[in-house]
């Protein structure tokens, strides 16, 4: 199973940092249930919300994309950075974490499906600069394409998609920081 | 906002770049040793007998020694930014550069006698061994600490040691070029001494602003 997932999203992501979006959205898909699976498994006792833990990695995963390297393996990379993502909510509140760097390997690949709570990630939003927020808002919480919110707003695409990146990128510093 | 939203909002700016890390820090490095150069040059410039010099064996030394230690920093800095890379070989070959000043020194007891030791260790100018070190050292640190933050470290102390040494091999490497005293035995106390300035300086960057 682990080999299937490698290759897949290997290729995923290769053709993702090519600029295939469908790629790119297969890859996240398929990402965040993996992460979403190890959270739950390392997060026994509660205290922090797995998928907290599932955002706070896609979004790293997203900006640090120019770290992988596309003739070494994905999974290594993702586990790496989920790990370090998880540990990074315990020490937020103030917990100690123990995880064993050898469990990589047992994945499940069963759909696991997302718990709906408050989210970390919109008390981040909140804090953003208003253009960058309600860009990002738009595309993501409204669901709306690049063209659409550039219509919405009366601003050109090129300003959305500059908006958007900034705005995700002072997300996921944010997340680093606290 | 659900993680299906997220997804739309990372999709959407797919298609943005950037440089891939193993170039940036080659692009980093180089700009680095620019900035050592220019202090270097700036500062204390290389020493005046430096043709002469060239011709002996343990001025040139010195620059192996130095060499080495950068050029294994670098290989073991771009393997602790990358997430789920493999450390364990670049860490082994960091040994390299302290086991080749380990065997300069054993041949130099042998070859000097004893009495010539304390004032060879002591050399003629230490004191500005170890604050030119630093100080040469001290901006490509902190490019070094900024291209961690570019990369994705998960030991952000470790890593941010390992961008002292870098800079301490760098920075060594210009003011071997000025330094007088050429014996192992100075270099192994003082240029050491120097480089963990660095490294300790490296480590509390890492702990302070090495974060993502």
């Amino acid at each position: 199973m682990t080999g299937k997932d490698e290759a897949e999203l290997s290729r995923l992501l290769k053709a993702a940092i090519a600029g295939d979006e469908r790629a790119y959205a297969d890859f996240l898909h398929r990402t965040a249930v993996l992460v979403r699976g190890f959270a739950r498994r390392k997060i026994v006792q509660g205290g922090v919300d797995p998928e907290d833990v599932v955002q706070e990695t896609l979004l790293a995963i997203h900006v640090k994309r120019h770290t992988w390297r596309d003739d070494a393996p994905v999974l290594p990379w993702v586990y790496a950075i989920a790990r370090f993502k998880l540990i990074d909510a315990f020490r937020r509140r103030g917990r100690r974490v123990e995880i064993e760097i050898d469990e990589i390997a047992e994945t499940f690949a069963e759909p696991e499906t997302e718990t709906v709570s408050e989210r970390d990630i919109n008390r981040v939003l909140d804090s953003l600069p208003p253009a960058q927020r309600s860009v990002v808002s738009a595309v993501s919480v409204e669901g709306r394409s690049i063209g659409e919110t550039a219509a919405k707003f009366g601003i050109t695409e090129t300003a959305v998609r500059v908006s958007l990146h900034r705005g995700l990128a002072a997300i996921a510093r944010r997340f680093g920081r606290e | 906002m659900r993680t299906e939203d997220l997804i739309k909002a990372l999709d959407a700016d797919a298609r943005s770049k950037a440089m891939p890390l193993r170039s940036a820090w080659w692009v980093a490095t180089a700009a680095a040793a620019v900035i050592a150069a220019v202090v270097f040059w700036f500062t204390i410039g290389p020493r005046s007998d430096i043709m002469i010099a060239m011709h002996t064996m343990r001025f040139l030394s010195k620059f192996v020694f130095t060499i080495v230690l950068a050029g294994t920093a670098f290989a073991l800095i771009h393997a602790l930014s990358t997430p789920g890379a493999s450390t364990g070989k670049a860490a082994a070959w960091m040994a390299a550069a302290p086991l080749l000043v380990l065997v300069a020194v054993v041949l130099e007891l042998f070859a000097v006698p004893e009495a010539q030791w304390g004032t060879r260790l002591v050399g003629s100018n230490m004191m500005i061994c170890m604050g030119f070190i630093p100080l040469i050292g001290i901006g490509p640190l902190a490019i070094f600490l900024w291209m961690l933050r570019y990369g994705a470290p998960t030991r952000p102390v470790l890593a941010g040691a390992v961008a002292g040494l870098l800079a301490g091999g760098l920075a060594a490497t210009f003011y071997a070029a000025h330094c007088v005293d050429d014996s192992p035995l100075f270099v192994a106390t003082w240029y050491t001494v120097a480089i963990i300035i660095l490294t300790a300086l490296g480590a509390l960057g890492g702990r302070l602003f090495v974060r993502w």
